[in-house]
Parts: C-alpha cells; sequence; structure tokens
C-alpha cells in the first residue's frame, strides 16, 4: 500500500509539468505568424500544409467542415478563430453580403494570374467585382454509376432514373441541404434557386417517394459506398470520377439531361481574421503551379488553374499508369473540364436571403423526419 | 444453488456474447492490415497502414491533444474534487445535500446537454473556442465523479483519527498527509482514472467546445467517417485496443495480487 | 482545524460548479425562451407538438427502450451466470465484459459501418454462402444493433455488481422451503437485483434517447432522432434558441425517467462507481 502514495505524486507532478509546459508552449505560439484555415473535410492535399509551413514559416491551424451550412454559424460567431475560408458560392455570397468577408488583397496574390479567365468570370455570379473571392475547385453534380452491375445496356442520362423502383436499395443521395432539395427541383424542370413554395413542396413530394428506393444519404464518402459495390448509383461531383474510376474500372458518370447544380468552391478572406497578409498569402500558394497540380492529383477535381488545364492529358495518363499499368481505362474525357454544351444545362447556387433559407430550411426538415 | 446455469449452454451463451462483444474490434484490427483499402475482400498481409497513420499528422495532433486534455483535466479536476469532498464532508448535512444534487446534474445530464449549453456559456462571455475550452468543459463534467469516489473513503475515516493527531501535536497539514490522505488515497486513484477515461472517451462535449484546428481521436473520426473511413483508422483503432489491452490487463493483475496479499 | 475552516476547501469546487453547471444551464434556458432577436417566447418549446420533431422524439424515445430492454434481456443471463459458476470471482472474465467499453465509442460504431455496409463483411461472408443481403445497415435495426453494442457493459456491471452482494443463504434458504429453480429467480434473485437493474438502466436509456452518433453513423441520414434534430439545430440550421428549447424538452424527459428510476434505487446500491 506503500508505494500507492509514490506513483500518485510521480503522476501529479509529471501532469503538472506537462500542464504547465502546455500553458508555456500555449503562450509562446501566439507570436509566431500563423494562418487558420476552415475548409470542406479532404479537400487539399495534406502534404501542401507541410509545404506551406516549410517555405514561409507560417504555421498552419487547419479545421474542417462537412457542408456550408455547418461553416456558416462558425463564422458568423467565432469568426475571429479563422483566417482563411474555403466555401461554396451560395455561401460566399451570404457572407459577402452579411460582412463576414474582407477583401482580398491582390497584390499579395500574383498567382491569380494561374487561374482560367472563365472561371475568374464565373465567380462574378456571387462575387461581381471579383473582390472576395478565389476560386479552388470547381464542379458540377451529376450521377455516378457501376455499368456492370447495372448491366451493359443500362442508359442512365436523367434525374428520373432515380426513382425507378428496380434499383431500390443501390441509390445514394447527398445529404446537404440545396444540393438535395435541389435534385428534386431539377426532376421536375424547375431553378434551383427557386422560393416559389409549389415548386419546393413538389420537389419534398419527390424526395419523401424516393426515400424508400435510398440506400443511404451521404456526401462525400458517396464515392466509397459505389467503388466497394454497396450502391451501384449515386449522385456525385465529377470531380470524384476520375478518383473512382482509378479504383473500380467499371464506373461511368453522367450529367443527366434535365441540367444540374454546378458550383465553385473558393477561398475568401474572413472580416474579423486576424493574420490577413497570412490568409492571402496562403491563398496565392494554393494558386501556384505545384499545389493546383498536387491538388488535382489527389482530388481529381476541377482545379481552374491553366497549369492543370495545360497538361490534363499527362496528368490523366500518370494516373492511369498508377492504377492500371497505363493500359488506358483512364482517358482524358471531358468530365473534368466538361463541353459548353453540359454547362449550358448548369446552374449555381444563389443565396436566397434569411426567409429563403428559412423556407428550404422547413421544406428540408420536414422531409428528414418523414 | 442455481445450479442449472452451470450447464453447458450457459457457456455457450457467455461465449456468443464474447463474439458479439469482440468481433467488431477484431475484424478492424485484421482489416488494419490489408494489403488493400477494401472492407471485405482480404488482399493480403500489409503494415501499409501503420506508416501512413504514423505519418499524418492530423492524426498524431489528435492523439496529442486528447492526452494531453485528458491528463491535464484529470488532475485539475482531482485536485479540485478531493477539496472539495473534503470541504463538503465538514458541512451540515442539509447543506451537504443540496450540493451533491448540484453535483449530480452533470452526471445525469445528457451529453449533448452539457456540450450545447457550455458552448452557448463560452459565447455569451465572448471566450472564443479553443483547446481551453475543451480543457474547462472536461474538467466540469468529470469533477463529479472525483467527488462521489472520495466522499465514500472520507466518511470511513473517522475524523477522530485527524483530531487525535492533532492533539498528538501534529499540524493540521502533518496529520492531514499522513493520517487522512492514506485512507481516501483509494477513492482519489479511483477518481482521477475514472476522470482521464471519462475525457479520453467523450466526443459529444468536445464536438460543441472545441475550436479552429482542435482534434480529438473522437471528433477526428466522426470528420473521417463523413469524408469515407481509410484504413489509417483501423490502424489506430488497433493500437488503441492493444493500449488499452495491456494497460488494463496490467493493472488487473497488480490489483489482484494486492487482493491475495 | 475547525469544521468551518475545512468547508472552506470546498470552495474552489463550489465556485466550479455554480459556473461550470448552473450558469450553462441558465444560458440554455436563456436562448430556449428566446427568439433570435432576444424577444421572450414559449414557441420554441412548443415546438416539440411539430411533426417532424414529435416523430424524431418518439422514434428516439422507441429505439431507446428496445434497446434498454435488448441490454437488459442480454446481461441479465450473463451476470446470472457470471456469479453461478463462480467465473466472477476472478476478476478476469467479468474485465472480459467490460473490456470494450475502454475502446473509443465512435471507433466501435465505426465497426458496425464497416461490418455492415452491403458491399461489406458480413453480406460478402453470406454472399458466399449463398444466402440472400443482410439488409439493416441505415435502417432502425442497425441503429438499435449500435446502441446495444455500445451500452450494453454499462448493464452488465451495475447487475452483476448487485447480485454479488446477494446473501447466498436467502437463496438457499428459499430452495429449503421448497422453492422451484424459477420461483426463486423471479421472486427472490430479480427483486434484489433491482437496484443494478435501474441503474444500468439508467446509463443505457439515456445516452440511447439523446444519442446523435449512433443514428448519423449507422442510420445513413435516414434515422432522425430528437438528438439528431438538436445537433442539426446547432451544427447546420443555425437556429440555436430551438435548438435550446428542443434539448430542454428532452431533459424533461430524462429528469422524469430519473426520478422513476431512482425511486427503485433507493440506496443507491447499483451505483457504478
Amino acid at each position: 500500500m506503500k508505494k500507492i502514495p509514490k506513483f500518485i505524486s510521480v503522476v501529479v507532478v509529471m501532469a503538472i509539468c506537462v500542464a504547465g509546459g502546455l500553458a508555456i508552449g500555449g503562450c509562446g505560439n501566439k507570436t509566431d505568424e500563423k494562418v487558420s484555415i476552415y475548409c470542406f473535410g479532404d479537400y487539399i492535399d495534406p502534404i501542401l500544409i507541410r509545404d506551406f509551413e516549410k517555405e514561409t514559416g507560417i504555421k498552419v491551424v487547419y479545421s474542417t467542415f462537412d457542408t456550408n451550412e455547418e461553416l456558416y454559424p462558425v463564422i458568423k460567431n467565432n469568426g475571429a478563430d479563422y483566417d482563411v475560408i474555403c466555401a461554396s458560392d451560395y455561401m460566399i455570397e451570404k457572407l459577402r453580403e452579411e460582412g463576414h468577408l474582407d477583401k482580398l488583397d491582390k497584390s499579395e496574390i500574383p498567382n491569380l494570374k494561374n487561374v482560367l479567365p472563365e472561371f475568374m468570370k464565373k465567380v462574378e455570379v456571387f462575387d461581381p467585382e471579383q473582390e472576395y473571392a478565389v476560386p479552388h475547385t470547381w464542379g458540377t453534380m451529376g450521377i455516378m454509376y457501376n455499368k456492370k452491375t447495372l448491366g451493359k445496356d443500362v442508359k442512365i442520362d436523367s434525374w428520373s432514373d432515380l426513382w425507378q423502383k428496380k434499383y431500390k436499395g443501390r441509390i445514394v443521395m447527398p445529404d446537404s441541404m440545396r444540393d438535395t432539395i435541389g435534385i428534386g427541383l431539377k426532376k421536375n424542370g424547375y431553378s434551383l434557386n427557386t422560393v416559389d413554395v409549389h415548386q419546393l413542396l413538389a420537389a419534398q413530394y419527390d424526395l419523401i417517394q424516393q426515400k424508400p428506393l435510398v440506400y443511404k444519404y451521404v456526401n462525400d464518402s458517396a464515392r466509397d459506398l459505389i467503388i466497394g459495390g454497396s450502391a451501384d448509383l449515386a449522385v456525385v461531383w465529377n470531380g470524384e470520377f476520375l478518383y473512382s474510376k482509378a479504383e473500380n474500372k467499371n464506373v461511368d458518370f453522367v450529367v443527366p439531361k434535365e441540367g444540374s447544380e454546378e458550383f465553385i468552391d473558393a477561398w475568401a478572406v474572413t472580416a474579423k481574421g486576424k493574420n490577413k497578409k497570412n490568409a492571402n498569402a496562403w491563398i496565392n500558394f494554393m494558386l501556384s503551379k505545384k499545389a493546383a497540380i498536387a491538388n488535382f492529383n489527389y482530388l481529381t477535381y476541377t482545379i481552374p488553374n491553366k497549369y492543370v488545364y495545360d497538361n490534363m492529358d499527362q496528368l490523366v495518363a500518370e494516373l492511369d499508369e498508377q492504377a492500371y499499368n497505363g493500359k488506358g481505362v483512364i482517358k482524358n474525357n471531358d468530365v473534368v473540364f466538361p463541353s459548353d454544351e453540359v454547362l449550358e444545362r448548369c446552374e449555381i447556387l444563389r443565396n436566397l436571403g434569411s426567409d429563403g433559407d428559412d423556407l428550404y430550411t422547413d421544406i428540408w426538415k420536414k422531409f428528414k423526419a418523414d | 444453488m442455481i445450479k442449472d446455469l452451470k450447464n453447458p449452454l450457459s457457456y455457450i451463451y457467455l461465449g456468443i456474447i464474447v463474439i458479439f462483444l469482440y468481433a467488431p474490434i477484431f475484424t478492424l484490427v485484421v482489416l488494419s492490415f490489408n494489403r488493400s483499402r477494401s472492407m471485405a475482400v482480404w488482399m493480403g498481409f500489409s503494415v501499409d497502414w501503420y506508416r501512413r497513420m504514423i505519418a499524418d499528422p492530423m492524426i498524431l495532433e489528435a492523439i496529442w491533444n486528447t492526452f494531453s486534455i485528458a491528463l491535464v483535466s484529470a488532475v485539475i479536476a482531482t485536485i479540485i474534487g478531493t477539496l472539495g469532498a473534503i470541504g463538503v464532508t465538514a458541512m451540515r448535512k442539509s447543506r451537504q445535500t443540496v450540493i451533491l444534487a448540484f453535483n449530480n446534474i452533470p452526471l445525469l445530464n445528457a451529453d449533448i446537454v452539457i456540450g450545447i449549453s457550455l458552448m452557448l456559456t463560452y459565447l455569451i462571455f465572448g471566450i472564443s473556442l479553443s483547446w481551453g475550452t475543451v480543457l474547462l468543459s472536461h474538467i466540469t463534467f468529470s469533477l463529479p465523479y472525483v467527488v462521489l469516489s472520495v466522499m465514500p473513503k472520507l466518511k470511513q475515516t473517522a475524523r477522530m483519527n485527524y483530531e487525535a493527531a492533532l492533539d498528538l501535536g501534529a499540524t493540521p497539514i502533518n496529520a492531514f498527509i499522513k493520517v487522512v490522505l492514506p485512507d481516501v488515497l483509494p477513492g482519489i486513484v479511483s477518481g482521477f482514472l475514472l476522470a482521464f477515461t471519462m475525457s479520453v472517451d467523450d466526443f459529444v462535449v468536445t464536438h460543441f467546445t472545441r475550436g479552429a484546428g482542435i482534434n480529438t481521436i473522437s471528433t477526428l473520426i466522426y470528420s473521417q467517417a463523413k469524408v469515407g473511413i481509410k484504413p489509417t483508422l483501423f490502424a489506430l483503432s488497433t493500437i488503441i485496443f492493444a493500449v488499452v489491452l495491456v494497460v488494463l490487463t496490467v493493472s488487473n493483475i497488480i490489483s489482484n495480487r494486492k487482493s491475495v496479499a | 482545524m475547525t469544521l468551518k475552516k475545512q468547508s472552506l476547501w470546498s470552495a474552489p469546487f463550489i465556485i466550479w460548479i455554480l459556473i461550470g453547471t448552473i450558469v450553462p444551464l441558465l444560458a440554455i434556458c436563456y436562448y430556449g425562451f428566446t427568439t433570435r432577436d432576444g424577444n421572450w417566447t414559449f414557441n420554441n418549446i412548443i415546438a416539440i407538438g411539430k411533426a417532424e420533431h414529435a416523430r424524431a422524439l418518439w422514434l428516439a424515445i422507441a429505439l431507446a427502450i428496445s434497446s434498454t430492454f435488448l441490454c437488459f434481456v442480454l446481461a441479465y443471463p450473463i451476470a446470472l451466470i457470471l456469479k453461478a459458476s463462480k467465473l466472477g470471482e476472478k476478476g478476469f472474465i467479468v474485465f472480459l465484459f467490460i473490456l470494450p467499453m475502454w475502446m473509443n465509442f465512435l471507433l466501435r460504431t465505426m465497426a458496425w459501418q464497416v461490418i455492415l455496409e452491403k458491399g461489406g463483411l458480413i453480406n460478402s461472408m453470406i454472399a458466399g454462402a449463398g444466402l440472400p443481403d443482410l439488409e439493416i445497415i441505415n435502417t432502425p435495426w442497425a441503429v438499435i444493433l449500435g446502441m446495444v453494442y455500445d451500452f450494453l457493459p454499462f448493464m452488465i456491471l451495475p447487475i452483476y455488481n448487485t447480485l454479488i452482494k446477494i446473501d447466498n443463504q436467502i437463496i438457499e434458504a428459499a430452495y429449503d422451503l421448497g422453492a422451484s429453480w424459477f420461483t426463486v429467480n423471479l421472486k427472490v434473485i430479480l427483486p434484489l437485483c433491482i437496484p443494478g437493474i435501474a441503474s444500468g438502466v439508467t446509463m443505457v436509456f439515456v445516452p440511447s434517447l439523446t444519442t446523435f452518433v449512433i443514428s448519423n453513423m449507422l442510420g445513413g441520414g435516414k434515422i432522425n432522432l430528437i438528438g439528431n434534430i438538436i445537433e442539426q439545430e446547432f451544427t447546420t440550421s443555425a437556429n440555436w434558441n430551438l435548438g435550446s428549447g428542443l434539448s430542454l424538452v428532452m431533459m424533461v424527459f430524462i429528469v422524469v425517467s430519473m426520478m422513476f428510476l431512482s425511486k427503485l434505487d433507493k440506496n443507491k446500491e447499483g451505483n457504478f462507481i
């Protein structure tokens, strides 16, 4: 028994030392240069964080979120804790209109010239003067499916294919308010930005009808379900396609004929953030040749950077080399950089104001609860 | 007496439950050594996922956060809780009841309510969420466990012992360290261990009170499960399971020996 | 040192309780009874009557009751066998049943997601045997399974702890008086176990009722419990007032079930600690 007190006192002393060390260490860090980044989960090549730290000496505090809706309350209430965010078009618009964003310091971002001009133009939809946002990725929503399990002669080209009873239990839908409701709207031929109650109720009705057919509502891991064979049809972003193709050669991707959502996920600097200069430096780094190519190789999303666009053939060939020893299973097709015909069918999400948000939230919650 | 339960059927039942409890964990262990990402097909042995896990700064940081928060919060909760228990036993019975009732609130309340209410409090007082707010929250929910572990032992220590020591000329501090502490120590130790494990295992409170860049093992798993589970997490599970197994087995053997001796 | 002086030692503890428990509860009440603009309202409380909220609450209650019942049905025989076979006295066997509890709770839940997935382990094994798929992932059954798996040790331990305290002489006396095995179990052992059962039920029921993690990970976005609703109000819908109001309602349910259960466990015999 006598031995316990010694053991415990050793533990206590050690713990106090650790606590003290942490307190001192924590204070020490504050004087260092740092930048706090808030980004979608798994949306940059993690190696780049270390590279940025090495190159600039700025320490990166990296946090992630799952959907735009999750980001919003955090930036609204704890905006000072984040310097630079990556969010989608409509959320950037909302944050900008509510004053949560700061203008970019373009003199700190010389790499802005690497961004493809047609994508910079798209930013004007939610940032008319191109003052607040720089695109990180571009994408469009579509259906990824398994050619082999569905059968060779099956043609998937419409949202209503996701309502076919024969696919019961094999369909994966997104679990994100605007995207999921958007599918219901597009199926009926409505705009993604409608605030017409009747149109929304029609979309909600369809989504509720579809519920028994759906295997799972999930966002980013949908591709894993297709790759692993747990499901045969999933709504994913075009950027998931090459990655999935490298893992499972039977997958194919289509942007439905009724039209679809296109998005721009963009970097922006927060208004309350404390490290503006470092935030701009991070954005500049993300636009560099090295980061753009690394991000493409990691994500296989459309990176609207001229170094990615110009090297697409080579980058895709490298991917094919790694996955299939260069047998040409993966080809450079128009999934990553789609044709104009596809682009014309797509629509960017807009901020709908707080009344519009409340309407969508209500539609969404009733759909979820049913 | 309950002789009927000694038949083989009851052992089979125990066996089934043990399989139920361990099969999922065992699956993760096996998959962590799988060469491919596949979660169903065995493609050959590899320690690649362990290599990647060790190289992943987010996992390492989460491990560090988890254990630094657990250790510091458990130490602080143990100190404050032990002092609290000593103080409370000296109070009138009616006052004790009131304080213990308050002490029980976090114990009985749902994690989600504790997490939300603490987050709202930080926000109201303008405290920005960080490592520190997670620490404060963990101290808050583990304090009651420390108090409840120490209190019963204090009741056993006759106050008289302490007063007798004073009468014999010991200083109060000396009397406390030499007379009271040894009796209470088992309670303090189990309170500390309880606080530590509660903190390591917590997800919900951390989820609501963590700030920029702060991940514990639990929150990391939760966010990774959303973007797609990677086998590096299986490697992490295996290591955690191995550590738990070793620590608990050793402590079990030690405590068994002690009870024999 | 006088009693008064000694009671001063608890000052940090009492202050901590005040700031760490009472203030947050007041905060949640404040949010629960105000609108986003800060005006007083009861709407956030009444909102529980809305179909989408009421349904989530009932589903949570139904799943919590089912999983608690299943935990009891599984755990009670285990405790009986452990006591009867004296396996428990070695410590190791009891240890075997509570060890999984120390493993991270999210990892254990994640394990089931991996196993139950349609292209996952169980189904590829079943398919190998030529049987039809087991389709329980993303249904309420998977959530119940997750709850039972995660919380079963919390039921076994308190029941076992009260069971080993029962004096064997009482049981033998009952047999001597001619009671059958069944009667002894029903009329003697079970009633004496009630404190342990009560605390086991508390420790399974409350976390099951309030969880959002298990339903999220095993429910595939199709199972919406009251915990999910509250979590979403705080993280995605950004209506903290409504979330607080609904949490207050949920707390009422917890308190009521606690009061009921604590009557069964008057002497705190079934205490876990």
